[in-house]
């Protein structure tokens, strides 16, 4: 009786229970951590971390078993789709919460901050990563967007009785909130010109011209705009370095490296399913973006002395070299080379930046600092994590057989294979900057290697299982994309376009 | 065994230094010695699969590649691991593999401070695969790989190991060399989008370039980006600025190594892909490459006069070499290139003993201050002697094997290739003649300073103890190929000329005076080679094209 009421009221969409089970998954495990909480109380905090582990490995099943059996599925009348591209970059998201939640274990426990609430946000904040993947529906891309950040906004206040933390919190969640507002208006308008949320439709109606130049203008700059704070694109950037420095550690490698793929993700989606064919909008907007993210990034970087700081304005900086492939994205032919290209990027920035913070953070737990001048001298008393470190610096600096150099390679592929001004002048940009990058990355090298420990204390660092699985992970991840960068290629060679049309 | 070597040889010489470095990571660090005899053992198999590849290679087929390998390494690139060995690479590959384990029997009982020599070995395999895999890259790709491979072991040598001003010069010569080879990366995909080529193997490039053709513009511009990475890394003026913070900061090895390969990776750069792949923007490149070189000869030589500090002399001596060998290349001619790859070999083996030797004063005397050494002959009278060797090497004195680097380099811009200006490169000659003039100068003056004389009081009643065994043992081979290549420099110019020959665009070397002008014509060679009939056959295509 009940059931045939509630079918009158609401009839159910048709669901491939396949093609949502890795969401199903994750939810569930997040659900039984906060029961956890629950019913054990405080002895939970011992296996918290561990569950949390185990539930993002456990989604990476289903993602297994969609990509084997090949076909795309789409769900909700085209709202939802799942097709390689969702798939690559779900399984991007899954290796870099997984990564992040060995970072935390210790971190947090020892911290003595709340554990259960913690992972159930972090997981909660994976959900909604792993449905932006999917999302080619304004609506659908908006409530992934809100999933990821709102419990972002929390993590990166959780070292309470810090004012710095706190000031990060609110930092973050106030510029987040302004971002979202400029960009739902970006979306009203596109939903005014278009009249449907859905990408699809929004293309047919944009690429017509039949909609005023100046609206569609409007409407797709500021959507950019709004996910360029995500990303942290200059000149929307200026809320990183703050947050990254206040924020717990393990939550700075989360943001900087998961919720970054996490914006381009959306740009992708949102540029190629549904304005691609408006290049003449974004391909300008975008080859400002990026190469004032790279300049500025990369100049402001040289002056810092705390390196978390140093490494929130390099990842403004590689946020430029991300983005730059989209700034020839319209032209004939090169459209699905710089898909692939980002995502190729995003795959291995994931492993070697979390590996630089993995290593800051191990590093951290003996000198109890940040500061440049705390990281002297450890090549004498941490051999391996200095070595680890020069890896991945020298790997973001793009210096092969490191997996940097082919991320590298492929967007000056893509911005040469252009053949014009615009292609080559951002290479050029491209090639002073990874220079001057060069210089802060070797400087951190060498002061490890090369300068005396401060006070001469030469004790070894403690570390623990979880972060040497966290570094061992994102060491041969870095070497093994670097010397046979087809590994990660043929998983990256993803299309958008077929969809968009 | 044959078959082996042919699939497998040129691998195994790229990477057995990598399954030493792979072993090394496994032995605690307090074991030294285990470290030493690895590393050793290492490179001495090496240079075992070097002796197997000479004895193996077909001296007669010199122009082709040999041992060749050719697999798909990045399907979404076209990138290929493809190797191969010819006689302009054969060498410097040979010349690498001698220099290494020389340079780890020369640190054996002396690693510079903070010894440490699990990873000051480990750091030198892998320079020696880096610079083992850019010799015998046959693809653009691989070949970057390679290149850049070189700089993170040596940053590290001389961020680490090096002197006072250690962390200036390391950055300074890794942001240097990056800066050349990321704008190198940019003319390599150009070069590749704009042939059209399959993909990025040398011989794929020259062919598309050849067939497609390149608009003059763009082949201009790429071989300025090229001409911008390698002239960075040999260095020529005026890039040449990092070397020498880079030498007298590096330790002894490293700075050996620095000399006798490192430099030669960028003139092996131009004659292994800028010259072959785009002939037409080296013609119009050449006279102002001359000009560099014929700068950096004179300015090189000029600073050297300048210098108090020994290890800094030969460093800018470096600079005054490489000009002889740019100067070589810059010709464009068989002779020429023959005359820079000799240079290559010669300078290498000449400039890596003095740094020896240098390293070796500096360990004794705690100083390289030229004004306060002296007398080396009456402390040390067998070192003496050897620097002595080494300088008269390093002036060109023939006979030795240096002569024959720098004299055939001068004597071939009397006749430069087709297409460039003969009397800017005759005045070129007349200047470089003078260079060797001043090198004399230089180097004689230095030995007249360190070795003759007596001793400064401060030193007049130190114990110098000569040469020891170590040194004996990383010395003596290459003393004895300068003295072989000097008496017999056919060891060289016999395994090189084919393969130079056969690198070179036909229209650079046609004879105009032997060859009839039916023949010329049916080359269709470019008007930028200034064969006189050139325009015309242009026009005759026009006519018979419509």
């Amino acid at each position: 009786m009940t059931a045939q009421l509630l079918a009158l009221a609401f009839e159910r969409p048709a669901i491939d229970w396949h093609a949502v089970a890795p969401e199903l998954v994750l939810l569930t495990a997040g659900c039984l951590i906060t029961l956890a909480d629950v019913i054990f109380l405080e002895k939970a905090r011992s296996f918290t971390a561990a569950l949390a582990g185990l539930g993002v490995l456990a989604t990476a099943i289903p993602l297994i078993t969609l990509a084997t059996s090949g076909a795309d599925r789409v769900l909700f009348g085209g709202a939802y789709v799942v097709d390689d591209f969702a798939l690559i970059t779900k399984a991007i998201f899954l290796m870099a919460g997984y990564v992040v939640i060995l970072l935390s274990t210790n971190y947090v426990a020892e911290g003595d901050y709340w554990e259960n609430e913690y992972y159930g946000l972090l997981l909660a904040s994976l959900m909604g990563m792993i449905m932006m993947a999917s999302s080619r529906d304004l609506i659908s891309i908006f409530v992934a967007l809100e999933l990821l950040s709102i419990p972002a906004y929390l993590m990166v206040a959780w070292r309470k009785g810090d004012a710095r933390s706190n000031e990060a919190g609110l930092k973050y969640y106030l510029m987040g909130v302004f971002a979202s507002a400029v960009m739902l208006y970006g979306m009203s308008l596109l939903f005014g010109l278009a009249g449907s949320t859905q990408l699809t439709d929004i293309a047919a109606a944009v690429a017509s011209g039949a909609t005023s130049t100046s609206a569609t203008t409007l409407a797709i700059v500021f959507i950019i705009a709004g996910f360029a704070f995500k990303v942290s694109a200059a000149p929307f950037h200026t809320w990183a370095p703050d947050v990254y420095e206040g924020a717990p550690t393990p939550v700075t490698a989360f943001l900087s490296v998961a919720s970054k793929a996490a914006g381009f993700v959306a740009i992708l989606q949102l540029l190629y399913v549904g304005f691609y064919g408006r290049a003449d909008v974004y391909e300008p907007l975008i080859w400002i973006l990026a190469a004032a993210s790279m300049t500025l990034g990369n100049l402001v970087a040289l002056r810092q002395t705390n390196i978390v700081r140093l490494m929130a304005y390099s990842g403004v900086a590689q946020t430029g070299f991300i983005i730059a492939p989209l700034a020839v994205a319209g032209h004939a032919g090169l459209g699905d080379q710089a898909l692939s290209t980002v995502v190729t990027y995003l795959a291995i920035y994931a492993a070697m930046n979390l590996g630089a913070f993995a290593v800051i953070i191990t590093l951290s737990r003996k000198t109890g600092s940040a500061e440049l001048s705390s990281f002297g001298g450890a090549f004498s008393y941490a051999p391996g994590l200095t070595v680890a470190m020069s890896f991945f610096l020298f790997s973001l600096a793009g210096i092969p057989p490191l997996g940097g150099w082919f991320a590298k390679f492929e967007v000056f592929r893509v911005l040469t294979s252009a053949g014009d001004f615009w292609g080559y002048s951002l290479a050029v940009i491209a090639a002073v900057n990874s220079v001057i990058a060069l210089y802060y990355y070797a400087g951190i090298a060498r002061r490890m290697w090369a300068d005396d420990a401060p006070e001469g204390d030469l004790a070894p660092v403690p570390t623990t299982p979880s972060l040497v699985i966290a570094l061992a992970i994102c060491a041969g991840v870095t070497l093994a994309f670097g010397v046979v960068p087809q590994i990660v290629a043929r998983f990256t060679d993803v299309s958008l376009l077929a969809l968009g049309g | 065994m044959e078959n082996l070597l042919d699939s497998w040889g040129l691998t195994a010489a790229t990477f057995v230094p990598m399954l030493g470095v792979a072993l090394m990571m496994f032995v605690p660090k307090e074991k030294e010695d285990l470290h030493k005899k690895i590393a050793l053992v290492t490179s001495l198999v090496v240079a075992v699969i070097g002796v197997l590849l000479l004895v193996q290679f077909d001296l007669d087929a010199t122009g082709q590649l040999q041992f060749a390998v050719d697999h798909m390494w990045i399907d979404v690139i076209n990138s290929h691991y493809a190797m191969g060995l010819d006689g302009m690479s054969l060498p410097l590959v040979l010349l690498t593999m001698l220099v290494v384990p020389l340079c780890i029997v020369y640190s054996w009982d002396h690693f510079p401070a903070p010894a440490n020599p699990k990873a000051f070995l480990m750091l030198i395999l892998i320079l020696e695969t880096g610079m083992i895999g850019t010799f015998m890259a046959q693809d653009l790709v691989l070949f970057f790989v390679f290149f850049e491979v070189v700089l993170l072991p040596m940053f590290f040598m001389i961020a680490v190991w090096g002197g006072e001003d250690r962390r200036y010069a390391s950055l300074k010569f890794f942001l240097y060399t990056l800066f050349g080879s990321a704008l190198m990366l940019v003319s390599f995909l150009s070069l590749y989008f704009l042939s059209g080529a399959e993909s990025f193997v040398l011989t794929d490039l020259a062919q598309a370039v050849a067939e497609n053709g390149i608009s003059r513009t763009a082949g201009l511009w790429i071989f300025g980006g090229m001409l911008l990475g390698f002239g960075i890394k040999v260095p020529m003026f005026p890039f040449h600025t990092w070397l020498p913070d880079a030498h007298t900061q590096a330790p002894t090895v490293g700075s050996v190594i620095l000399a006798a390969v490192l430099l030669k990776l960028g003139t092996y750069g131009f004659i292994r892909i800028a010259i072959p792949v785009l002939p037409e923007a080296a013609v119009e490149w050449a006279p102002w490459i001359g000009l560099l070189a014929v700068v950096g000869i004179i300015y090189g030589a000029l600073g050297c006069l300048a210098q108090t500090d020994m290890k800094r002399l030969i460093a800018f001596s470096s600079v005054a070499h490489m000009g002889f060998v740019m100067l070589g290349i810059s010709t464009l001619t068989d002779f020429g290139i023959n005359a820079a790859i000799m240079g290559m070999v010669a300078h290498g083996l000449i400039t890596g003993m003095l740094f020896f030797i240098a390293g070796s004063i500096k360990e004794r005397y705690h100083t390289l201050d030229i004004a306060r050494l002296g007398g080396l002959l009456l402390k040390a009278p067998r070192m003496g002697w050897i620097l002595g060797l080494s300088v008269m090497a390093s002036l060109g004195l023939p006979g030795l094997a240096g002569f024959w680097g720098e004299f055939p380099a001068i004597l071939s811009t009397y006749n430069p290739a087709n297409g460039l200006p003969v009397e800017t490169f005759r005045t070129y000659m007349v200047i470089s003649a003078l260079g060797t003039v001043l090198a004399a100068g230089y180097l004689l003056w230095l030995l007249q300073r360190t070795a003759f004389g007596t001793p400064t009081e401060e030193f007049a009643d130190l114990d110098i103890p000569d040469v020891t065994r170590h040194e004996w043992i990383a010395w003596t081979p290459m003393i004895a190929l300068i003295l072989a290549i000097g008496i017999y420099p056919n060891l060289i110019f016999r395994v090189t000329d084919g393969a130079v020959d056969a690198s070179l665009n036909e229209c650079l070397q046609v004879n105009t005076q032997e060859m009839s002008a039916e023949d010329i014509e049916a080359l269709h060679c470019a008007p930028v080679y200034n064969l006189g009939s050139g325009a015309h056959v242009v026009d005759e295509h026009a006519v018979s094209g419509d």
